[in-house]
């Protein structure tokens, strides 16, 4: 929704303007999504100095799964409050599209843009504006950093799937910051 | 703008609970990749203060405050803007020393610890650590050296949340400051 037709309860009607800024500070909602950017931040950080002595490829990749793994725990903290009181989803399909709406809402404040299936259990999400990035750059500079500021996402995406009762792999992919996409494949037992 | 609107409870819940739950897995990996409690609130602080060196900006960019001309005047702007901005609660001041140079955040209710117990065996962590590397952080770069520290955490049975402030010094603009 465009911030300019956010409701006037929330942001005096002078402030209905286009600057961000203002509108952002506004809103306390706002306010607390930049403090879990700071801390992402900080906690990606942390893994890899933790994590990885020199560069080489094995300890690189144990961050990522740290990381990842941090992220599926919150993903199935987080859909269990999310979903206490909605009916249970009638397939994948349908639990895929509350990700992609209110899941992403209530995460990033913006729905997934785009989402792509091939009907047989591989999801693509394409958000266009991904908040994670958006400070990073607008193309490809850093894109080699990119990864580390996805893959706790993944693992969110994938926890809240989990508690689905829905197994997935989930991956993510870079081409143009701060657009990306994130891959998700159902694993059938 | 600087009027705070009142968030219908749910909008204000929602956010801050992707926030919590990533602060509780972190403290959590934090808890396993350091044998002491010590180490893990150095950790938390140290990472706290690369948050508030960054925040600082933040808030400022967003925030209409201007310069605090002393030490009062920098609590309430603490307490009232940008607590209230990033956590949704308004800390009350108090317990100021006779100096002026010491103050109380009091905080009712700490968002950081929703649906957080401390286990027995983690008596010496003090779990919201992360704010006062934030604090220390933030007004480092505003020319401010403070010493933060918990006074009082609901999450070891006290009634309230107590954080206590002290100022040491102004700090020359020319010295650099760097991540810890």
């Amino acid at each position: 929704m465009p911030l300019c037709e956010r409701k006037t309860a929330d942001c005096p009607s002078a402030v209905t303007v286009t600057r961000k800024y203002i509108v952002r500070g506004a809103t306390r909602v706002m306010a607390d999504e930049s403090l879990f950017e700071f801390l992402h931040m900080e906690m990606v950080a942390y893994v890899y100095k933790h994590q990885s002595g020199d560069n080489n490829d094995q300890e690189r990749g144990s961050a990522l799964s740290t990381l990842e793994g941090l992220g599926f725990r919150v993903g199935q903290g987080l859909i269990e409050r999310f979903t206490k009181d909605t009916p249970s989803f009638k397939d994948d399909l349908d639990a895929v599209k509350f990700l992609c709406k209110d899941l992403w809402i209530n995460l990033f404040r913006k729905q997934i843009d785009n989402l792509r299936t091939n009907h047989q259990g591989t999801y693509v999400l394409q958000d266009n504006k991904f908040s994670l990035l958006s400070q990073f750059s607008n193309s490809k500079q850093y894109i080699e950093e990119a990864p580390k500021y996805l893959v706790y996402t993944c693992g969110m995406v994938r926890g809240a799937l989990s508690n689905l009762g829905i197994d997935s792999v989930v991956t993510a992919e870079v081409s143009v910051m701060p657009a990306c996409k994130f891959q998700v494949v159902i694993q059938r037992s | 703008m600087s009027r705070q609107g009142n968030r219908g409870t749910e909008g204000k819940k929602m956010n801050s609970e992707l926030f919590t739950l990533t602060y509780g897995a972190l403290v959590t990996q934090l808890c396993k990749d350091y044998e002491n409690d010590e180490e893990v609130n150095k950790q938390l602080d140290k990472m706290g203060y690369n948050m508030g060196v960054r925040l600082i900006e933040d808030f400022l960019a967003r925030s209409s405050v201007g310069r605090c001309h002393d030490f009062r005047e920098t609590a309430d702007v603490i307490a009232k803007v940008a607590f209230k901005m990033y956590l949704g609660i308004t800390p009350s001041v108090t317990n100021w020393s006779p100096a002026g140079d010491e103050f109380s955040l009091i905080l009712e209710s700490n968002p950081l610890v929703d649906f957080v117990e401390l286990p027995d065996n983690h008596n010496g962590l003090i779990y919201s650590n992360l704010l006062c590397g934030v604090l220390r952080g933030a007004l480092e770069m505003v020319q401010m050296a403070v010493d933060v520290k918990f006074a009082q955490d609901t999450l070891r049975g006290d009634n309230v949340t107590e954080i206590r402030m002290k100022f040491i010094k102004r700090i020359e603009e020319n010295i650099p400051v760097g991540d810890e």
